[in-house]
């Protein structure tokens, strides 16, 4: 259970996003710059709301009610985060990108199979294509059985066809591991395509 | 030239070297913790660190002396705790390579460390990296080549520092007399020789490390567009 309440005062509006979701797929959907980002990465622990609550599973990662307690610190939310430009790291190879957090090697091995990166392992990121760096990053970012998934427009760099196999990709993923799925895109195509649910945000506010 | 004493080199060589290691621990160190943060205050804080960039040597070493004489607030610690004297001691050396050699590090690991997007350690960060992992793993191997541009030249000017080592530890045989103090006093005394073979040995050492610093830097980029390549 992923349970947010997020408030933020931005240079240009003010943030203000609730959401409550088990193992659904949402999709935030909205034009640049309405604060998409921001919820993810307050999630992610990167920014930190001013007010409001986080939570997934038992862990509270912030309640502004709890001032006493910090922040939980990023590298213990055990969340997968896509980023939007992949941040795969450059000095590694596929395979050493994969196994810097991985949990389970057989899983892992699993998941290279299903979106066919196994050619790809000894490969440094600069010399693979988009579509490959964002499997690349899926599996990683899934490599350390995250308890939920952040994707921030994880498919708008690549072309109409690698695109649809990599959304078949990931709904296929999400039938295995069942975990809540957060999915940032200004698509609607894609957000219909992705999401059981769709939140429409617009300068930080979600609107119905 | 037979009994020319050697004793400059061996001094410039071990004063440089304690110098660049303590500058480089150092300055990467504040580089990293300051140079994706922003707070009040920073812009003064990064203008004291360069300051030694822009000051003659000589209010360098007029400072020093102040810090680390008998009656200075450093100086007067050092020599009643631990009964040490830095000013005309070998100490004195280092440090004035130390404050003199140390903005150039500080820019240099600064700049390299703003180089890279930061998502790449945040990325890190969520697959449950610790801070020290991310360092050593992410934010040091890819702040590397600017690194070592600082550090060479971080070497390099500590090797060749002189004023503020003439204020704060003076010229004294065997004990503080570096190489370009030596060329000083050869040249005061009339010796053209022996600074003459400073002289060589001196602008041989910056043209080589200049010389390797850009090799090096070729050699990096060439294999950076190999990878890309291949």
């Amino acid at each position: 259970m992923l349970d947010i309440n997020i408030y933020k005062k931005l240079s240009h509006f003010d943030l203000h996003v609730q959401l409550k979701t088990k193992q659904e797929r949402v999709v935030l959907f909205g034009p640049s710059g309405s604060g998409k980002t921001t919820v993810l990465n307050c999630i992610a622990g990167i920014l930190h709301p001013d007010e409001g609550h986080i939570r997934l599973k038992e862990q509270t990662f912030f309640d502004s009610e709890q001032k006493r307690n910090k922040p939980t610190p990023i590298q213990n939310r055990n969340l997968g985060y896509l980023f939007q430009d992949y941040a795969l790291f450059p000095h590694m190879t596929v395979k050493q990108n994969i196994a810097y957090g991985m949990k389970d090697s057989e899983i892992v091995k699993d998941l290279i199979e299903v979106v066919g990166i196994e050619h790809l392992l000894q490969e440094y990121p600069s010399n693979i294509s988009g579509g490959e760096k964002q499997r690349v990053a899926l599996v990683r970012a899934l490599a350390t059985r995250p308890n939920a998934l952040l994707l921030d427009e994880p498919f708008s760099a690549l072309d109409e066809k690698t695109r649809r196999d990599c959304q078949d990709e990931l709904l296929r993923i999400h039938d295995m591991w069942n975990i809540p799925i957060l999915i940032v895109t200004h698509n609607l195509e894609e957000a219909r395509k992705l999401g059981h649910r769709i939140l429409r945000i617009n300068q930080g506010k979600i609107v119905h | 030239m037979n009994e020319m004493n050697l004793s400059p080199l061996w001094l410039s060589f071990k004063t440089a070297i304690i110098a660049t290691m303590i500058v480089f621990i150092i300055a990467v160190f504040l580089a990293r913790v300051l140079s994706r943060r922003s707070f009040p205050g920073k812009s003064v804080i990064e203008a004291v660190f360069l300051l030694p960039l822009v000051l003659p040597p000589t209010v360098v070493g007029f400072g020093l002396l102040f810090l680390f004489g008998k009656k200075g607030p450093i100086g007067k610690i050092l020599i009643k705790w631990f009964d040490i004297q830095v000013v005309f001691s070998w100490y004195a050396v280092i440090i004035a390579a130390i404050v003199v050699a140390f903005p150039l590090m500080y820019q240099s690991a600064s700049a390299a460390f703003q180089k890279y997007d930061a998502n790449l350690e945040y990325a890190a960060y969520t697959m449950g990296a610790s801070k020290w992992r991310v360092f050593w793993t992410i934010s040091f191997p890819l702040a590397w080549p600017g690194l070592l541009a600082g550090l060479v030249l971080t070497f390099a000017r500590a090797l060749g520092e002189f004023g503020a080592t003439l204020m704060l530890a003076g010229y004294i045989p065997n004990v503080t007399d570096t190489i370009p103090l030596a060329i000083y006093f050869a040249v005061e005394s009339g010796n053209m020789e022996m600074a003459t073979f400073w002289v060589i040995i001196i602008v041989s050492l910056g043209f080589s490390a200049i010389l390797w610093l850009n090799w090096w830097s070729k050699r990096h980029m060439l294999q950076h567009a190999h990878k890309r390549k291949t």
